[in-house]
């Protein structure tokens, strides 16, 4: 064998060559890096709510990679439809996954549960779809894209008077949903104010399965209309029992309504009634309907609005990453955050007033068994 | 006045279903002085079962609810004979802890089976609405649908066969004798293995037979449904007097309407506390129940 | 690290809590299975005083804040402990486990209903007191429990506990105030089990009557049924079994998700094969009578 000569310099000079090399490439390419929480309800009670914002999500974080100028590491916690585990989720996201912002969820509940320990931690946290008032006042790190319940009641009273033609309504509230007791309250009060007269006030809790008592007694008041701001789950149900029990007012609700599964769970008693919600798919404006293709493409079916917020809230995020500089500390995020104004979203036109609300249109649908259809848009 | 009624109706169907749950507590508990906490879970599995039944096999519903009954009773015997027989002599605290032990598996076997998700039950047949206004005019407004009555009957129909298995053969004087006095009913050589394993059979076959009668009426069936059904039908139990049958009955209707007046006439979210309430004061001031005897601890 | 962190506060406070439940169950031979319910007022009491009634002294004074509410939750379970144990005296084996069921149930119903507290809509905001201190302080309640409890096992009042179990109608020919004795063990165990609630109230920052449920007064009987009845050893060991085989699960996704029925194999598995416990594994030939570890 013949002898070589080590010399130091021959690793040495093509190792610093090749460490440089790497090293710039890597400078090029490194594209700055955005780590986003997750929490929504992928099972649980409601689990469409979960899984259709999730898929939203999805469709607008694999844009935003693809398109290469940053990158969204997604870390997604399943709250199964809880406030305690909502809690807990973004403990964790938070303390163990050290993510720079927090999305989530879509039930108020589930969202003001989790808020304080957010903005205790000051780690910004947008909610794509929580109605309740409520939610932004747990501090200035918290926020939301889609319209407040103020609204959403507000209109709701108007459309039951205006075109439903109502003049005594019956409410029906989850006694332990958040989200349920303020669209109530806030229907109450414009119902009330256009002369409209309140006649039975009943409620139940979620996981209820028997409505009878509630339905007789709304039967025997009879009512024009039967406001029922609950989630699908439960509504559906009631629904289909309303049928049964020969209930003949419709009933009109928010977007706790907005799922595939009402029609499901409803059966016969699906036809009808009416909804507010953040966005139809049936929208001919050519960035929704880029949005459904892509949707459409991936899942096969049309997208939700729920969907459509989880892709805007994604949207909504990076534009305001670009304008903090592409810094992700929670400070600067916030900041940015708050001041978007006119960010054009699938949803509609996002700009965040001093309470950290967007002020946005929504759309009323008429349900039946082909999954809805849409009846009007109420601008705010 | 028609409310009322309605209430009363309502009442009445959810009653049936406690009562048929509420039998087999009664039933085990007479025998074995064992609060089989798993009980909820055969009604929970009925329900399950005869889901299947009809979606699979498209069965008709009375064959459906034949066949629950065995299936379900089955295999509370085979329970019995794993978790509990072997603790027959064992201080009272293990079988509970057992029961406890198997109600849970059952329940997350169940789960992983079908999914926490509440799933719709198949409608066997069109439900029709009876409107009572059109007979009896004071009740305008008053309804009672189809598989109201139906619950209503069926499980009137199964208690009066429980009555005559219980009170005219052979091995219900087994059971009787045995709630009587164990030990001397051991000595008198009562088949004792036998006559514990058909108390289950029983016990567990009509609970499932309310499983299926309810997923009939809801149209909706969930995994968890025998957690708070069975702790319900329990209460039942205790109030008509625990071990006696006809308490059992008694109970369930007891409570079931007591629980849809209070809904009807106040806050839903109360329901629950009702039964708990009632079980509370039953305990306090007459554990032994309203057709019960007061035990007498002998030194 | 921070993982690491949170799951040895949680273990502390299920230690506790498994403790408490020893003293009723393990040593006064009290079937209770309602405990879910006295940690549920300790941890309700403690964070309304957090939250509504001193929040003043939580921001400015955090550790003299959570000593202040540890003892609210305390007292306050042992006052519930002593409402529910009068009317419990005269009930017996099985009746008495039931009226427990039931009181935990009514407790649970009633944070559901009461508004104050957040109703069904659960309890947000409970401020993390003391922050980075607080597994600190976990840990010093953890071992002063401990402590307690065992001394108080080992003198004459914990002996006089132990002889109801042993035998009711002896215990009291002998002259011990059999009532007076049942009463003091539930009055302890909702104590220690109130002053778990208000660490874990202050730990989870967020409360919801969900977390107290009948379920949940059965895993603190798995804790001591595993660890083995009557021991205080027993009772350590089997929250540290209950608390961590979830988390050790958790790292594969099938097991995980059979956590719950593996808890109900092992429930109905220990009664049968080895009703001692992993004491029993310890102990090769146990005494009749007192295990007073």
């Amino acid at each position: 064998m013949a002898k070589t000569t080590f010399k130091a310099s021959h690793i040495l000079s093509p190792l610093t060559l090749t460490a440089s090399l790497f090293s710039s490439a890597l400078a090029l390419a490194a594209v700055p890096t955005l780590k986003v929480g997750i929490f929504l309800s992928m099972s649980g009670g409601t689990a469409t709510f979960g899984t259709d914002t999730y898929g939203g999500m999805q469709v607008a974080i694999e844009e935003i990679n693809k398109a290469g100028k940053i990158k969204i590491v997604p870390v997604l916690e399943d709250e199964k439809s809880e406030p305690t585990d909502s809690a807990n989720a973004v403990k964790k996201l938070i303390n163990v996954d050290k993510v720079n912002v927090v999305l989530g969820s879509v039930a108020s509940s589930n969202t003001n549960a989790a808020a304080p320990i957010a903005q205790a931690a000051k780690v910004p946290l947008i909610s794509p779809a929580s109605t309740n008032v409520n939610v932004t006042k747990n501090g200035d790190y918290i926020s939301r894209i889609c319209f407040i319940d103020d609204f959403q009641g507000t209109s709701l009273a108007k459309f039951a008077t205006e075109e439903l033609k109502a003049k005594t309504a019956a409410v029906v509230t989850d006694s332990a949903s958040d989200y349920s007791q303020g669209l109530a309250k806030s229907f109450k009060a414009e119902f009330e104010k256009r002369g409209g007269k309140i006649v039975a006030e009943v409620s139940y809790a979620a996981k209820d399965q028997d409505f009878s008592s509630q339905l007789t007694r709304i039967r025997t008041r009879n009512p024009s209309v039967i406001f029922a701001p609950g989630y699908y789950t439960e509504i559906g149900n009631m629904m289909r029992q309303a049928k049964r029990l020969k209930v003949k007012a419709p009933f009109l609700g928010g977007d706790g309504w907005s799922s595939s599964k009402l029609t499901e769970l409803a059966g016969d008693g699906i036809e009808g009634h009416f909804y507010s919600a953040h966005f139809s798919h049936q929208d001919t404006d050519p960035k929704v309907q880029a949005f459904v293709t892509a949707y459409q493409a991936k899942f096969k079916s049309a997208p939700s609005d729920m969907a459509a917020l989880g892709y805007d809230s994604v949207k909504f995020l990076a534009d305001a990453f670009a304008r903090n500089k592409f810094k992700t500390d929670g400070a600067g995020l916030k900041a940015a955050i708050n001041s978007t104004a006119n960010f054009s979203g699938v949803t509609g036109n996002i700009t965040l007033d001093k309470d950290r609300n967007a002020t946005k249109p929504l759309v009323i649908i008429s349900t039946n068994k082909a999954g809805g259809s849409f009846k009007q848009r109420v601008q705010p | 006045m028609s409310e009322f009624v309605q209430y009363l109706v309502n009442g009445f169907a959810q009653g049936s279903i406690y009562a048929l749950i509420a039998l087999g507590y009664t039933m085990v508990y007479g025998i074995l002085k064992l609060i089989n906490f798993a009980h909820g879970e055969f009604y929970m599995i009925g329900g399950f079962v005869g889901a299947f039944l009809l979606a699979k096999f498209g069965l008709p519903f009375w064959l459906v609810l034949i066949l629950v009954m065995p299936i379900v009773g089955g295999l509370a015997v085979l329970v019995e004979r794993i978790a509990y027989r072997p603790l027959r002599n064992a201080p009272r605290i293990a079988p509970l802890i057992t029961a406890i032990g198997i109600s849970i598996m059952l329940l997350e076997a169940m789960r992983l089976i079908a999914g926490a998700q509440p799933r719709a039950f198949p409608q066997p047949f069109e439900d029709v609405i009876y409107e009572v206004g059109e007979w009896i005019p004071s009740l305008d407004g008053v309804i009672v649908q189809r598989s109201q009555m139906m619950i209503f009957g069926i499980a009137i129909a199964l208690m009066l066969v429980l009555n005559a298995i219980v009170m005219k053969t052979k091995i219900g004087r087994a059971m009787r004798a045995l709630s009587m006095d164990f030990d001397a009913s051991r000595l008198m050589g009562v088949a004792i293995d036998r006559v514990v394993a058909f108390t289950f059979l029983l016990g567990a076959g009509l609970a499932g037979a309310g499983g299926v009668l309810v997923g009939m009426y809801y149209n909706q069936i969930e995994p968890y449904m025998g957690q708070l059904a069975g702790l319900k039908a329990f209460t039942a139990a205790v109030l008509g007097g625990i071990g006696v049958i006809p308490g059992a009955v008694i109970g369930s209707f007891i409570l079931s309407i007591s629980e849809a007046l209070v809904v009807g006439y106040s806050e839903s979210s109360y329901r629950d506390a009702i039964a708990f309430a009632i079980l509370i004061v039953v305990l306090m001031f007459r554990p032994w129940g309203i057709l019960g005897k007061p035990e007498r601890i002998k030194v | 690290m921070n993982y690491v962190l949170q799951i040895t506060q949680l273990l502390g406070i299920n230690i506790i809590l498994a403790a408490s439940l020893n003293v009723i169950n393990g040593y006064c031979g009290l079937f209770s299975i309602g405990h879910a319910g006295f940690f549920a007022v300790g941890a309700y009491t403690s964070a309304a005083a957090s939250v509504l009634w001193f929040p003043g002294l939580a921001a400015s004074h955090p550790d003299l804040a959570l000593l202040l509410v540890v003892g609210v939750g305390a007292l306050s379970a042992a006052l519930a402990g002593l409402v529910i144990g009068v009317p419990c005296l005269r009930l017996t084996g099985d009746y008495l486990a039931i009226a427990t069921v039931g009181f935990g149930e009514i407790i649970r119903i009633v944070l559901l209903n009461l508004e104050s507290v957040g109703a069904s809509r659960g309890f947000p905001g409970i401020p993390l007191l003391t922050g980075a201190r607080l597994p600190l302080w976990i840990l010093f309640f953890t071992a002063l429990s401990l402590l307690a409890m065992h001394r108080l096992i080992r003198s004459s009042t914990g002996r006089a506990i132990i002889s109801v179990r042993e035998d009711e109608i002896a215990a009291q020919s002998m002259g011990i105030d059999v009532r007076f004795y049942k009463i003091f063990a539930f009055v302890l165990g909702a104590f220690f089990a109130g002053l778990a609630g208000a660490l874990f109230a202050h730990y989870s920052q967020f409360l919801h009557p969900s977390n107290f449920t009948f379920m949940n007064s059965v895993m603190i009987l798995l804790m001591i049924v595993v660890g083995g009845l009557g021991s205080q050893i027993g009772a350590v060991l089997g929250a540290i079994v209950v608390t961590l085989l979830p988390e050790v699960l958790r790292f594969n996704e099938t097991l995980s998700g059979i956590r719950m029925l593996i808890f109900g194999a092992i429930m109905v598995l220990v009664v049968l094969i080895k009703p001692q416990g992993l004491m029993g594994l310890f102990h090769r030939r146990k005494k009749v009578g007192v295990t007073a570890v």
